[in-house]
């Protein structure tokens, strides 16, 4: 082959061509340099978000609370029914015996703006849960309402004038004047766990969404799992070919890209408005998630049953099984760890949709966790989307509080998923 | 009551199974040989036939229940209530018996409606308990029938395996049940929409105004139910977001793809994947939260009014929401491309970046246009980002720092506390969804075919 012959010795190093090869090499650098520079805006993005969250969030995870001796006197409680005393007097007459030199009724109100404003329900569920206080003094450590929260934690400034901020000069000396006795305390929030949901930023609390949302992904994984497994196996394992199974199959992979707030028409025209079933229930919330995740499932099956060697399948065969035994006896054992990772993957994506559930009505303000499938409830998603459109200041370190938290659940849940897929999946 | 009735049908079902594994045992001691299915097999035959029947049964009538009662109570009021009467006044009477039932009094109900109330509660109560019975009966003479099949020469096994493939084909079912659940309840509320708005109107009029007369003698607020404005908001917001999500994924799984060792894919990748996986309503957070104000900050910083809820900001972290989808599937798309292709033109002394653009990226072209699109069908799809950042009010306009209104949004807003759906308000909502349905739909059958035909040259 010499058919083409060098007539001359190219010089590789003239000029020209270290010139054209620098160029070349250049362009090469610079795409290079403009992949580091995509990777770190997405890096830095990411980076900005979970920043922006915690530095507005991890506030809420500490309350400022006040400690107070309540007197109860027995002309403002019945001893026979403790319920129905007088308690908004009694917190009134506790902190007027703080700051005796307190005139006036809007004075007097200004100072009870200090403790939060279920103050006296706490005070009376103290005395119902022990009526041998009536007589004597109660000491509790309660909420401070949510302006002098943000006072306690630097959110609102000193320095602002009087007019532009939500505390007045006077309340600032009274809540110094507290903290001087020792009454202040920035303990952990509890409540932002254990409390439901308030239209007072210091009372508010996850446990109304948490419950909801552990109710509705309950409902979703028994209705998933099950169809999801089933229809997969009869898909991949037993299934002829033919034009039913890839209209099945088409379908499935169109419905996993349905946009979701449609599934949440699908609910509230079919689930809500055609069987009746209650408004804002985790049980319809569960089955719209359901249907979501549903195509995720099935995928994700079959991908871990193909996973398993034709050679378990033909062993099995050989030695006298029948096709639903080759199925159920050895295949199915064998991609299940697979099968489990995606379902968890599957179930921390249904945990953090929002969209659907807000059409089916689970972004009520309700006050109480529900107490089945079929109540009224909110589910995280949905929670943080009622806070992140209040009004109130306080419930902005709420939100993000509320996010950290889900945030803190999905990675949990493929904390899980990875750990299953490490420990468990094998390769053939 | 349906959750014990349930409980019920498992512990019955599970007796079955040990009754019908004790024939089976029994056959198996007498002569192993000649007896065709396992023990487990024959108590699985009973079972099937004893719980299925009955969970069929709890199904249809939990769902068939209300309405039918409904009727029922329609009918047995007095004819002066009923005659002549719209269905929206009998869902009122409904409504309100209802809440009679569940002891929520508004006024002082009549006295046909609190007689009505205690008909409800009287046959809510013997519906219940007639469906204990029935279900109940049901199983009892189902189990002895089951029973009486077995024999040693009995098929239990194949009879099981029928069942079991069955219910999978059911399940499978339960796919397209869903789609055509979503078409039927699309088309029918929109076209109940179309009743009242012409179509026309609806795709190429450009006045969004989606209220309506609380009363007969309102003036104001008849409501313009021209949806383009609508959608040349969600195409901007869209647009924006593509802009952002494309060149950087992109250039995300080229540099992942081309020149990246094993540690640093190790480290991206997990993050994209949290990027992904982080829930769309955080991302509506941030936007308010951060980037809102940022903009507005630099907007005024160069002189430019921002508005509050500019399409820019809603665009943007739309657009950091779709990088990883953009760049997962980018990267599915090049790493399909033979590698030989990339070693000959290596080979033929092409620098890498020479080998991307003119080898690489264009043998992939058809998959990465087909990620592309599905990115798009994303976006248009996405909610929670411009519910919470977008604005609500539909102007006509392309420009990325006012304020825009999506599909989405406006179906979010239009839905949020109603449950009536036989104002022109709510039924847009259905509309607008009918048309997401179909263009998402479009362009995810588009973009899935491109990527088979893409993949089919490969392989």
């Amino acid at each position: 082959m010499a058919d083409t012959i060098l007539r001359e010795n190219i010089d590789w190093s003239n000029s020209r061509a270290l010139a054209h090869r620098r160029r070349r090499h250049a362009a090469d650098r610079r795409l290079q340099i403009s992949g580091i520079v995509a990777i770190s805006i997405a890096v830095g993005l990411l980076g900005v978000l979970i920043v922006s969250l915690i530095g507005t969030g991890y506030k809420a995870f500490v309350q400022t609370m006040v400690t107070l001796e309540f007197p109860i006197d027995p002309e403002l409680v019945d001893a026979e029914s403790p319920a129905d005393g007088n308690y908004r007097l009694i917190v009134k007459n506790a902190m007027h015996a703080l700051f005796p030199d307190v005139e006036g009724t809007s004075n007097l109100k200004a100072l009870n703006e200090v403790l939060t404003n279920n103050v006296q329900f706490m005070v009376r569920d103290a005395v119902v849960a022990d009526p041998s206080l009536i007589g004597g003094a109660v000491t509790l450590t309660v909420p401070a309402s949510d302006p002098f929260d943000q006072l306690n934690k630097g959110e609102i400034d000193r320095d602002t004038p009087e007019a532009q901020r939500r505390v007045k000069d006077q309340q600032i000396v009274w809540f110094d004047a507290l903290d001087a006795q020792g009454r202040i305390s920035l303990p952990f929030n509890w409540g932002l766990f254990f409390n439901a949901d308030s239209r007072f930023p210091e009372l508010a609390g996850l446990s109304g969404a948490i419950v909801g949302s552990f109710f509705a992904l309950l409902v979703c994984f028994l209705i998933s799992f099950p169809l999801g497994i089933a229809a997969a196996i009869y898909l991949e394992e037993f299934a002829p070919r033919n034009r039913w199974t890839d209209v099945i199959e088409v379908n499935i992979n169109n419905l996993a890209a349905v946009p979701s707030i449609v599934f949440g028409l699908l609910g509230l025209a079919v689930f809500l408005g055609f069987f009746g079933l209650p408004r804002s229930a985790p049980l319809v919330g569960g089955m719209v998630l359901s249907l979501m995740t549903l195509p995720t499932m099935i995928i994700v099956t079959r991908a871990a049953l193909k996973a398993v060697p034709p050679s378990i399948r033909e062993g099995a065969l050989g030695m006298g099984a029948s096709k639903h035994q080759v199925v159920m006896h050895h295949v199915l054992p064998l991609a299940m760890p697979g099968i489990l990772t995606g379902t968890i993957i599957g179930m921390a994506q249904a945990l953090g949709e929002t969209a659907p559930l807000l059409l089916i009505g689970m972004n009520a303000f309700l006050t109480s966790p529900p107490g089945g499938i079929l109540d009224a409830s909110t589910a995280l998603p949905t929670q943080i989307f009622i806070w992140a459109d209040s009004p109130e200041r306080g419930f902005v370190a709420r939100t993000s509080a509320g996010i950290l938290v889900l945030l803190g659940f999905l990675m949990v849940m493929n904390a899980i998923a990875i750990f299953l897929r490490q420990r468990l999946e094998r390769t053939w | 009551m349906a959750g014990y009735v349930v409980l019920l049908i498992i512990a019955m079902s599970l007796i079955a199974y040990f009754v019908g594994r004790s024939s089976g045992l029994k056959f198996e001691r007498a002569n192993a040989r000649s007896t065709h299915s396992r023990p487990g097999y024959h108590g699985a035959f009973v079972a099937v036939w004893v719980g299925i029947p009955a969970l069929v049964l709890v199904l249809l009538w939990t769902f068939l229940q209300g309405p039918i009662v409904d009727r029922l109570l329609i009918a047995s009021l007095p004819d002066q209530m009923t005659v002549g009467a719209s269905q929206a006044q009998l869902d009122l009477y409904l409504s309100e018996i209802q809440n009679v039932v569940a002891g929520r009094l508004f006024g002082e109900p009549t006295a046909e409606i609190v007689a009505a109330a205690e008909r409800l509660e009287r046959w809510n109560e013997i519906a219940r308990w007639a469906m204990l019975v029935v279900v109940a009966a049901i199983m009892i003479i189902a189990l002895p029938f089951a029973r009486a099949r077995l024999a040693p020469r009995f098929r239990a096994r194949n009879n099981v395996e029928r069942v079991m493939s069955a219910l999978m084909i059911f399940c499978s079912l339960v796919a397209i049940v869903t789609t055509l659940g979503i078409v039927v309840s699309l088309l029918f509320e929109s076209f109940r929409f179309f009743e009242k708005v012409p179509v026309t109107e609806f795709l190429f009029g450009t006045n969004w105004e989606p209220q309506i007369p609380m009363r007969d003698d309102q003036v104001a607020g008849l409501g313009a139910f021209g949806a383009v404005p609508v959608f040349t908001g969600t195409l901007l917001i869209a647009l924006i977001a593509m802009l952002v999500a494309t060149p950087i994924g992109l250039l995300t799984a080229v540099y992942l793809v081309e020149y990246a060792d094993n540690r640093v894919r190790k480290i991206v990748k997990p993050i994209m994947e949290m990027l992904a996986g982080i829930p769309t309503v955080v991302y509506g957070f941030f936007a308010v939260l951060t980037v809102a104000p940022a903009v507005r900050d630099f907007g005024s910083g160069i002189g430019i009014a921002v508005s509050p809820n500019a399409a820019l900001v809603a665009g943007g972290v739309m657009g950091i929401m779709i990088i990883p989808f953009i760049s997962s599937l980018s990267d599915d798309a090049i790493k399909a491309v033979p590698s030989s292709m990339r070693d000959g033109s290596l080979a033929m002394g092409a620098t890498r970046s020479e080998t991307m653009i003119r080898v690489l990226l264009p043998a992939a072209l058809p998959g990465i246009m087909g990620g592309i699109l599905l990115a798009v069908s994303r976006a248009i799809g996405e909610t929670m980002i411009v519910v919470m950042a977008a604005g609500l009010i539909a102007t006509l306009t392309f420009d990325p720092l006012d304020s825009v209104t999506t599909v989405t949004v406006q179906i979010v807003t239009l839905l949020i506390g109603d449950t009536e759906f036989d104002n022109p308000k709510t039924l847009a909502a259905f509309a607008l969804g009918l048309v997401l349905f179909i263009v998402t739909l479009a362009l995810n059958v588009l973009a899935l075919s491109i990527v088979r035909k893409y993949r089919e040259k490969y392989e």
